[in-house]
């Protein structure tokens, strides 16, 4: 792959401009590995908290015609576990930043995380202020702008690595939360996470999800999350991550016209398989070419250019 | 994906057809489903237990113009509910799900025990059909628990075949673990392919003896899983997504996770649990 498509989010340096989103595959550090070998730019782990979680129980995943709904609830083994997978990840070296996708019940619980995980080596943390099925975390806090800057406040205090912030797209406003959360010092942005929904079995009148409601993802939400970024990235000055129904070239182009400097893929970790990362990649650089830039970046946010 | 793995993984609502007692704490449940009818022997499916919980089960019986079936243990919250819906009643089916196993022709061993039966019955079915000899050995606690000897005795009746039955106390067949005369037979014979599937500590014997014996295992392996499709990361095992690269691994592939296989499984907070 050429420099062509080489970004940078932070100081953080992407080989290319396509991540592994939080939640997908990355409990282990085996499983970043392999997601790395298969051509990631960067990946983020699956959320971690202070004290370990089994989640819910299933069905915690349903498809439906348009895209994949999930109510996992946040299983993790515990920051202080997790830390030794990604030693271990860190020590085997990888060529990419592993970026630590970090939630708390409070706070305090957000920042000893992160300082947890960025200890371990983590090349920067990505705040879950958007989760939008676990009461007391997640989107709880991302829909309030001032418990969003408090979350960043704190883990800016105990980590000096980049801090992004991954925001919910259940609230009315986003730009005023992206704001709030620039405004208290994170790095970067990355918007959005699922977007609240349910569904029900029409032959045995139930809720298929264990938890009823969960977060839809894939193909339904990519123009919701293209409209956030376009928003978003008017009014920030930090870079901002797409995601959401990413799957081929064409919908990580949007984004990074949009405004994105990278795209995370999660959904279509399914659908296509771990292909997915090169084969994006290659469509980006293909549509470079093609169209004259010598350089992803030449590219990001030029449909705000009237 | 696949469109095809997009069509398995929408749940279907379906009947069940029949409910028959295979031992005391197993069921055979039955269902007519189109996609499941063109699964092969080691794939799985997710069962809907329609508001208790969604549980990873091996297809025990699927074919062209046929029902399918699950063969269910009676273990936990899950199963207990399944045990207690009869002809009628509906659950929930996403799937096909992961490869299957890989038939070969020639002399072939397969070691079953407990519930792994449940992916071997079919595939001794479906090899019976090829040029082979097949050695079937079935382990169980006692005779009670034994699985499908009559199924496997059918099905090999149609090759050169031998049945081995092995109790854990003696009560049917030989006394002590189904690896023992598998073991025995290895030093004995030139086996082509051994299949097998059961507790964990008893695939990572069959490992350690076809490895020392040269000879190529497929194993159908268990792990918790959730989403089934490759995405949510709670069964993984090293590099590999058993929901999605499995469930049967090859023994090359298990010679990259041997620092997992028959050590450690995940708990659903994704801790490492050892095997005892």
């Amino acid at each position: 792959m050429s420099n062509r498509l080489a970004v940078e989010i932070a100081g953080l340096r992407l080989p290319n401009p396509t991540m592994l989103a939080a939640g997908v595959q990355g409990l282990s550090g085996a499983s970043l590995r392999e997601a790395i070998k298969n051509g990631t730019g960067a990946v983020v782990t699956k959320s971690m908290c202070l004290k370990p979680r089994i989640g819910y129980a299933n069905p915690a995943v349903v498809q439906v015609s348009c895209g994949l709904l999930n109510a996992i609830g946040l299983p993790n083994p515990g920051a202080r576990d997790f830390a030794e997978e990604i030693r271990e990840l860190k020590k085997s070296g990888v060529s990419v930043p592993v970026i630590a996708s970090v939630f708390g019940f409070s706070p305090q619980e957000f920042a000893e995380t992160a300082r947890i995980l960025a200890g371990a080596g983590a090349d920067a943390v990505e705040l879950n202020v958007s989760c939008p099925h676990v009461k007391r975390t997640g989107s709880e806090i991302g829909q309030s702008p001032s418990l969003v800057a408090g979350v960043v406040e704190r883990v800016k205090k105990v980590v000096d690595k980049p801090v992004i912030v991954k925001l919910s797209p259940n609230v009315s406003d986003i730009v005023e939360v992206a704001e709030a959360g620039v405004k208290a010092g994170a790095d970067a942005v990355c918007a959005i996470n699922t977007v609240r929904a349910m569904a029900i079995d029409a032959e045995t009148a139930k809720p298929i999800l264990a938890n009823k409601i969960g977060g839809l993802s894939g193909p339904a939400v990519k123009p919701i999350g293209v409209r956030c970024v376009y928003e978003i990235y008017e009014a920030v000055k930090v870079p901002v991550i797409g995601c959401g129904g990413v799957a081929t070239w064409r919908d990580a182009v949007e984004y990074i016209l949009a405004g994105a400097t990278a795209v995370q893929i999660g959904t279509a970790v399914a659908s296509h398989g771990l292909g997915v990362f090169k084969s994006v990649s290659r469509g980006i650089e293909s549509y470079l070419k093609k169209k004259g830039f010598r350089s992803v970046k030449e590219i990001v946010g030029s449909s705000h250019r009237r | 994906m696949s469109a095809h793995l997009t069509a398995a993984n929408n749940m279907r609502t379906l009947k069940i057809l029949s409910v028959k007692n295979e031992t005391p704490t197993v069921k055979t449940f039955t269902f007519h489903d189109v996609l499941c009818a063109k699964a092969k022997p080691g794939q799985f499916v997710m069962v809907w237990i329609p508001g208790v919980d969604e549980v990873p089960m091996t297809l025990s019986a699927m074919g062209l113009g046929k029902d399918s079936s699950i063969t269910v243990e009676k273990v936990g919250v899950a199963t207990r509910a399944l045990h207690k819906m009869k002809v009628g009643n509906l659950i929930g089916i996403r799937g096909p799900f992961g490869n299957s196993f890989t038939p070969t022709e020639g002399n072939v061993m397969i070691v079953g025990g407990g519930t792994g039966l449940t992916s071997l019955a079919p595939l001794a079915e479906k090899i019976a059909d090829l040029d082979v000899e097949i050695t079937f050995l079935l382990g169980a606690k006692s005779r009670g628990q034994l699985l499908f000897v009559d199924r496997v005795k059918t099905a090999l009746s149609r090759v050169n075949g031998r049945v081995v039955a092995v109790t854990e106390d003696g009560s049917y067949g030989l006394k002590g673990l189904v690896t023992k005369p598998a073991e025995q037979l290895l030093a004995k014979e030139k086996f082509d392919m051994v299949y097998t599937c059961g507790p964990e500590q008893m695939m990572h014997r069959m490992f350690l003896l076809t490895e020392r014996h040269k000879t190529p295992l497929q194993t159908s392996l268990e792990r918790l899983m959730r989403c089934a499709i490759g995405l949510c990361g709670t069964c993984v095992l090293g590099r590999f997504r058993v929901c999605r690269d499995g469930p049967v691994f090859s023994s090359q592939q298990l010679r990259e996770v041997k620092e997992e296989f028959g050590r450690f499984k995940r708990g659903f907070d994704g801790k490492r649990i050892p095997f005892k």
